[in-house]
This record gives C-alpha cells, structure tokens and sequence, in this order.
C-alpha cells in the first residue's frame, strides 16, 4: 500500500502547478449507522495536457473521487478529509455558491449519461448558451455565434439546424457531442470525464474519444478520466490510477502500469480484460468437440419487420439473415444497437414470428410452432437475458425460480426436483446457501449463474446468450465465460452469443457472423473473421476495440 | 443498445452494494438488524396515522367502550349546550351527545367506507387484470366502458346510482365503490403490462410455463402491490364521498348517527353551536389524511 499511493515528486524543472492536486482526500456517505467512508486517501496529480485514467470496478470509489473534485457529491456525500487543489488553491471546503463560479469556467464535467443529462424541452443551442450566459460571455448576438461555433467544433453536421434541434431528434454519440462543446465552452483547465462514452457504441466511442483527445491536445487542457475500461484507459490516458474499495492500488505511467503492474489486483484486471489484446496474443485453439457435423441451428434468409408509428410504415430490422451453427460449437452475433442482432435471437428462440425465412433448431422449423408444440420446444433452446436484475422474479427464491421450468413438464415427485435443482446450482458454481435467498441478496455475477441454472434445468441443446455478460464487472464477467466454456465441454451445449464486444467474442466463440443495419456484413470461423475482414465496416469494428495501441507503443 | 448499456452500468452500482456484503450473516441476526431498522425508520406522523386509524376502528366495533350516551335518543332540556364536563363536545338540538354520536357514527361511515372500496378493487382490480393480460380487443372494450365511467363526473354518477338503488348507507357505499372502478381498472391493467413485459415474465413463458401459470405465479403477485396501496388510498376518499353523500342527504336516513349528516345537521345550528358542524369535520378530516398517510408509507415498502 504504501508504495502504491506514493505521489512522485514534482521535478524541479516544471516551473507551473498542476492544475489538479489532490492529497489524501476521504470521501464518506451517511447511511444508517452514521456516515461510511468509501475513500480513503486518495492522492493523485494532473499536470496541464495531461489525461489521468481513474480505473475500477463499480463501487470502487472512481466516481466518488471525480463527483468530490467538482463538488457535486450525494446529498448524504461529504468530504471528510485531503485536499483538492485547483491550480493550487484549496477548493475541497468550498461552498457550492464559491463552486458556481468555477465550474463551467475552470473545471467541467463531461457526464456519463448524454440521454439523461440534456434538458428535453430547451434546444441544443439554448443548453450551450447557457453555460456561457452564467458566465456573462458577451451579449446575445456574440453567444449565439460562438454557440455555433462551438457546434461546429465538435464536428456535429449542421450545427445551425442543430442549434434549433431538441435533444432526442439526436443520436446518443450527437447528444454526447453536445455534451463536450458545453464542457469545453469556456476552455476550462480541467475537464472531468466520468464514464463519457459507457453507454454508446464502440465506433461511436472511438470517435468521441478521439475528440476529447484532440481538443485537449488544442487547448491543453487537463482531463481526469473516470472509466472502467482499462482498454479506454490503455489507449488514452498519460497516467493511470487504480482504484479498489476505494483506496489506490496503483499508479504510474500507462505504459509502466500496463507492463510492469505492481499489485496483485492490477494483474487480475489485466488478465480479466478481453479488450487488452489477449485474444491477439493467445489465439483460440479448439478441437472440434463432436465429430458429428450436424448443425444444431440453422438459419435461412430471416427477414423480419416491425411498424412504426402507424401501422403503415414499416422498418425492416433483419434482412435476410442466414447463418449455421454446428452442434457443440459457439456462434457469435455482433453489432451495435439497431443492428437486429436481438431480433434475429429472439426469432430463433420462438419469441416473435419472421416475416419471412426459415429457422430450424435441432431439425424443427421454429416458424411453423404454436401454442403446446411451441410450448414444447421450448425444452430445446433456453434465453440467458442482459441484465440479471430483470431477468428473474423479485418475488420468489432462488429455488423456485429454478425449479419452476420443471414444474410446466412431466411433473416429477418432489424430491427428484429438489435433487435436480441443487444439482444444477452446484454445476454453475453456487453454494447450496442461495437457495432460500430472494434475488435481490445476491450479486450481479451470482444472479447471472442463477439464469444460467435456470436455462440448464431443463437439458436444452442449445443456449442462446443475448449479451449475458455485458452488465458485469471485468472480472465477474471473465468468471462467467470460463463457467460457460466449462459447461459447453461437459455438456455439449451449442451457445448462440450475442454482443456488441468484439473482444468477448473473439475469445469464446468459433464462429461469428457481423450484422449491420439488419443486414449480415461478415461471417465465418472467428479467427479469419477477425484477421481477414470482408468489409469495410468490419474493418471499422475492429480497430475501435479499445485498449489496441496496448503495452508495445507507448 | 445505448440504453441497454445505460441499465448495465447503473446496475453496476446497486451490484456494488450487494458486494460489500457478500454473506448475509444467520438468520437470527438478520432478523435483529430488520426490527432495528423498523424502530429506527419510525416516523411520528405514520405512528399517529396508524393511532388515529386504530381508534376510530375501536370506536366502530366497540362505542359502548367510550362513551355512556345514547346516540340516537336525547335528553330534553340539555339541547345545545356547548361542550363541558358533562357532555365533552356538547350536545345537538334534540339534547344528544355529540361525542356518541360521532363514536357511533365511526361504525357507519368505516363499513360503509370498507363497502365502497371493496366494491371497486374486486370489481375494478378484475377488469383491469383481464384487460391487461387479455390485450386486443377485449383489452379495447373493457378500458373503453372505463374511460365512458370516467367521463362522468364521479359525485353526479354516484347520485344516480343512489337514486336508482334507493336512499341508504349501503346503497350510498355501492354507488361509492361503483365510482372508484375505473381508477381501479386502469392501475391493474397499467400494473399487469408492466409486469407483463418484464424480462422475467418472458422468462417463464420461455421456460414452457402457460398463461395461466405465469398469471399466478408472476404477474399477479408482482402486479397487487401497488393496488393495495391505492386501496388504502381510496379508504380516505370514500370517508369523504360518503360522508358527502349523507351532507346531501342521500346516505343514512336521519336518526342513524352518520359523520356526513352530523355535518349537514349542525349546518342550521352554526350560528349557535360551532361545534356541531367543526368537530365531525375535523374528525373526517383527520381519518382521510390519516388514511392517506397509511397508503403513501405502503407505496414505499413496494417501491
């Protein structure tokens, strides 16, 4: 410990402050038993041009660190301890009317969500306008040019239409755009980004981020980088900071920390995460596990439609689809959101009715079931959903979420369900304690297990995966592929993956097909897939994985 | 996606605190911490809601308990006297205590407000299920009938339905609880649609459960929560619309003790004797907000 938060002493030939320091800082919250610390000793520096990762798993503090810098803490949220100096004053015990005067100006936040941290009822050009009205810049004429100007900066299309647009006549990455011209109005010295390109698609990413970079590349202007991305940190930050439970583990340079990690837990990171160019490094070597080449699913030019608005017109989310997937194997489905990868899933597994095409699992046509055939069927192919907060039922126990799709078959007495479902729970990696537990007392990777138990209960052939580890923490997430790998070797299951992580995918699955606006860009074994891309935006995909300029170039 | 992703990461944080605390420790001490945290989360206000609510439910099932009067036969020579010793809230124009008759009153106006929402929950909360889980056109005509009972004004709507029942308290109730139906319906139906498009309702479909099992199982359970919550709701206004009903004239005829009549009764003696019309007001006004008290802090357990 005392190594990790060691802070290296300035050089004497820097003559300037950094422009963010930060010593010691406790950060606690009030709960019901008087207040929790959740940071403890937090001491980090940010020179000017510099970006500074915060890196952690969710709870770990990184968000608590930047909120406290900029004085936006929960309400139940103080700061009980260290310093914040901004340019070398103390800002830590400032009162929020002495914060007013800074923020927008000095420092500015880039906030995580761009859907829900925009006004829906102003205009884009009324929200930018207003950081530089609080700030008194100029009279209205001279706003409204530099609103544009602003706009324009930031490389949305357009920006006079923009200007007059409202928030959800823009796409998230537009919205998130906006976001940034409105942090960096007034060329602040610091910008604090806190998650700024979570929520949006990896190529939409890769060019936010690009921006971010070259406007402080610019301006010189200070970025404190909150992410759980050690890829996004990889590739975009001087410095990183590894936070757990709220204290630092580790920090240093970005190549130091990426090449020679110091602790024990920055290692784990670095092996959890897919994104880091372990796939490049370890390429995926598989014995076809069944001789047999029978194909457990077969998909065949699958279009399917949904109406907007009126029922007259009509969006056509798949478009002639086709792919096989052979008994035992893993098919991965990738896109970004509206691609029609969870369309194409929940037609396979009997959801909704294509409007055209043909799907046959384990050799039965899906298009054709209804009602007690469909029922039926059902025994063949399960669903693992996204989010395993959703996915299963507050109301009952563990036990009975599992048990339950064994009650709607050939009833079986009593005791050999019981003996079933503690049979699955221990198969997934659960302990027999869970089982009297309602959902909500466990975590998101034990919940995951749990939908996992309850799609395996009743020996289907084939899982279909729809971005079942997307959700969870890097290493939670490293823990669930491993579960799944091993129950596809003792098993025999066939997975259908679905995701919109290029990495995740090129680490578990044999084969891949890459959708795009509903339609099918790129398919094959993974491998030629990833090395040998057939079109240009599979090419894209692939280089805006994070976390590729890696160890080596730095 | 981009939303998907949003759930994700602010899911991440709520995993975050289930972490901290990885293995719930023995049951015994679970329980401990849970009655610690009741007698910590009392709040005064829910503690005299729950007081108020408690006496006027004693004084419904036991007045002879509280009060030595009669309710309904006075004492010549001691109309309208203001309270006193004697008579702690006065007495009316016919020399009845004003204290038993509200005390009597309590047993009127709670069953008659029990009536009124039993009537709409079981009547209302089963429309609502069989549209929401039925869609289409049964879905359309059920929630058409509700919008054409909504479209009525409820205090005109519950006059005629008295009218053509005939005068009484319990007529007076079921015209109450006919006008509640529709707020009713709509929150089962907007409850079971919700519920209906969860991830885990899917799930037990997709699992090879049936309608009706999945009915039972998942969306009934998860959906009641909050109509019981609004029925508690509910318990308040019709206090008030009942007792409405009785100012006008068209609930309990005259000598039954009723809160709503004592009202309109004192009416013509407010000049004289104030406390004939205020005190029964306060004490209707009391069980509403204490009613409403009682539902919000139910909202918040289920939310």
């Amino acid at each position: 410990m005392t190594t990790a938060i060691n802070i290296r002493p300035v050089p004497p030939d820097v003559p300037k402050l950094p422009v963010l320091e930060i010593s010691n800082l406790a950060v606690g919250y009030r709960g019901s038993d008087g207040f929790q610390r959740v940071v403890h000793e937090v001491s980090l520096l940010v020179r000017s041009g510099q970006v500074v990762a915060l890196v952690g798993e969710s709870g770990s503090g990184k968000t608590t660190t930047a909120q406290a810098v900029i004085g936006l803490l929960a309400e139940n949220g103080r700061v009980e301890a260290g310093a914040v100096k901004l340019n070398g004053t103390d800002i830590a015990g400032w009162s929020q009317r002495q914060l007013d005067t800074i923020r927008g100006s000095r420092i500015s936040l880039i906030p995580q969500d761009p859907t829900s941290s925009l006004n829906p009822v102003k205009t884009i050009g009324a929200q930018v306008a207003e950081v530089l009205q609080i700030h008194r810049q100029g009279s209205r004429a001279e706003i409204d040019a530099r609103v544009i100007e602003l706009l324009t900066r930031v490389g949305l299309s357009q920006p006079e239409l923009r200007a007059k647009q409202y928030p959800h006549e823009l796409s998230g990455g537009m919205r998130q755009r906006v976001l940034i011209a409105i942090a960096i109005a007034l060329r602040p010295a610091l910008i604090i980004a806190d998650e700024p390109t979570s929520a949006l698609d990896v190529t939409v990413q890769k060019r936010i981020l690009d921006l971010i970079d070259e406007l402080r590349r610019e301006y010189g202007t200070a970025v404190l980088l909150v992410t759980h991305d050690l890829g996004v940190a990889a590739d975009r930050a001087n410095h990183i900071v590894v936070l757990k439970g709220g204290r630092i583990q580790e920090q240093g340079p970005t190549a130091e920390v990426l090449a020679f990690p110091r602790s024990e837990y920055t290692r784990k990171l670095l092996a959890d995460a897919p994104s880091l160019g372990k796939a490049r490094a370890v390429p995926r070597i598989r014995s076809p596990r069944i001789s047999g080449s029978d194909d457990a699913i077969a998909v065949e030019s699958l279009v399917q439609d949904f109406s907007i608005g009126g029922s007259r017109e009509v969006f056509r989310a798949v478009d002639g689809v086709s792919f096989t997937v052979k008994r035992g194997t893993t098919h991965a489905i990738v896109g970004e959101s509206g691609s029609g990868k969870t369309t194409t899933a929940r037609s396979i597994v009997g959801f909704q009715k294509p409007i055209s095409g043909r799907i046959l699992v384990d050799g039965i046509d899906v298009t054709t079931l209804r009602g007690e055939n469909l029922r039926q069927f059902r025994k063949t192919i399960q669903l693992v959903y996204q989010n395993p907060f959703a996915s299963l039922d507050p109301r009952q126990t563990i036990f009975q979420i599992v048990e339950e799709p064994l009650l709607n078959f050939d009833p079986l007495p009593r005791e050999d369900r019981a003996k079933k479902v503690h049979a699955i729970l221990e198969r997934v990696g659960l302990p027999q304690s869970v089982l009297a537990r309602k959902p909500r007392a466990l975590s998101g990777g034990q919940r995951q297990r749990v939908a996992i138990a309850r799609a395996l209960v009743l020996d289907p052939q084939v899982l279909v995966l729809d971005e079942a580890v997307s959700a969870l923490d890097v290493t939670v997430q490293a823990q669930i592929l491993a579960l799944l790998d091993e129950l596809q070797q003792a098993l025999g299951l066939t997975y259908l993956f679905i995701s919109h992580d290029l990495a995740v995918v090129r680490q578990i699955s044999d084969t891949v097909s890459v959708l795009h606006n509903g339609r099918q860009v790129d398919s094959g074994p993974v491998e030629d897939v990833f090395l040998r891309p057939g079109s240009p935006y599979t090419r894209e995909l692939i280089s805006a994985i994070p976390g590729q300029r890696g160890i080596g170039q730095h | 996606m981009t939303g998907l992703n949003t759930i994700g990461r602010s899911l991440l944080r709520d995993d975050a605190d289930i972490l901290k605390s990885p293995s719930p420790p023995s049951r015994r001490i679970v329980f401990g911490a849970a009655w610690l945290k009741v007698v910590k989360g009392i709040r005064p206000g829910l503690v005299l809601a729950w007081f108020v609510m408690a006496i006027v439910v004693l004084w419904a099932l036991f007045p002879q308990w509280f009060t030595s009067y009669s309710a309904t036969v006075g004492v010549a020579r001691q109309q309208l006297r203001a309270p006193s010793a004697e008579h702690w809230l006065g007495t009316d124009a016919l020399g009845r205590d004003l204290l038993a008759r509200i005390i009597y009153g309590a047993g009127n106006s709670l069953s008659g407000a029990f009536v009124a929402v039993g009537v709409g929950l079981v009547v209302g909360t089963t429309l609502g299920i069989v549209a929401g889980s039925a869609r289409g056109r049964i879905d359309g005509a059920i929630m058409r009938g509700v919008d054409v009972l909504l479209s009525i004004p409820q205090l005109l709507l519950s006059l005629s339905i008295v009218i053509l029942l005939g005068f009484g308290i319990l007529n007076a109730a079921i015209a109450v609880g006919v006008t509640s139906i529709a707020s009713f319906a709509r929150l089962a139906r907007s409850e079971v649609v919700r519920v209906r498009a969860s991830d885990y309702v899917e799930a037990a479909f997709g699992s090879g459960g049936t309608f009706g099992r999945v009915l039972l199982r998942h969306i009934l359970p998860n959906s009641l929560t909050s109509v019981i919550a609004f029925a508690a709701l509910q318990l308040g206004w019709a206090i008030l619309t009942i007792s409405t009903l009785g100012f006008l004239g068209y609930g309990a005829p005259p000598p039954t003790p009723e809160w709503g009549l004592l009202i309109a009764e004192g009416r013509n003696y407010i000049a004289r004797a104030w406390w004939l019309t205020t005190v029964p007001g306060i004490v209707v006004i009391l069980v509403v907000l204490s009613a409403n008290r009682i539902s919000q802090s139910f909202g918040k357990v289920t939310a």
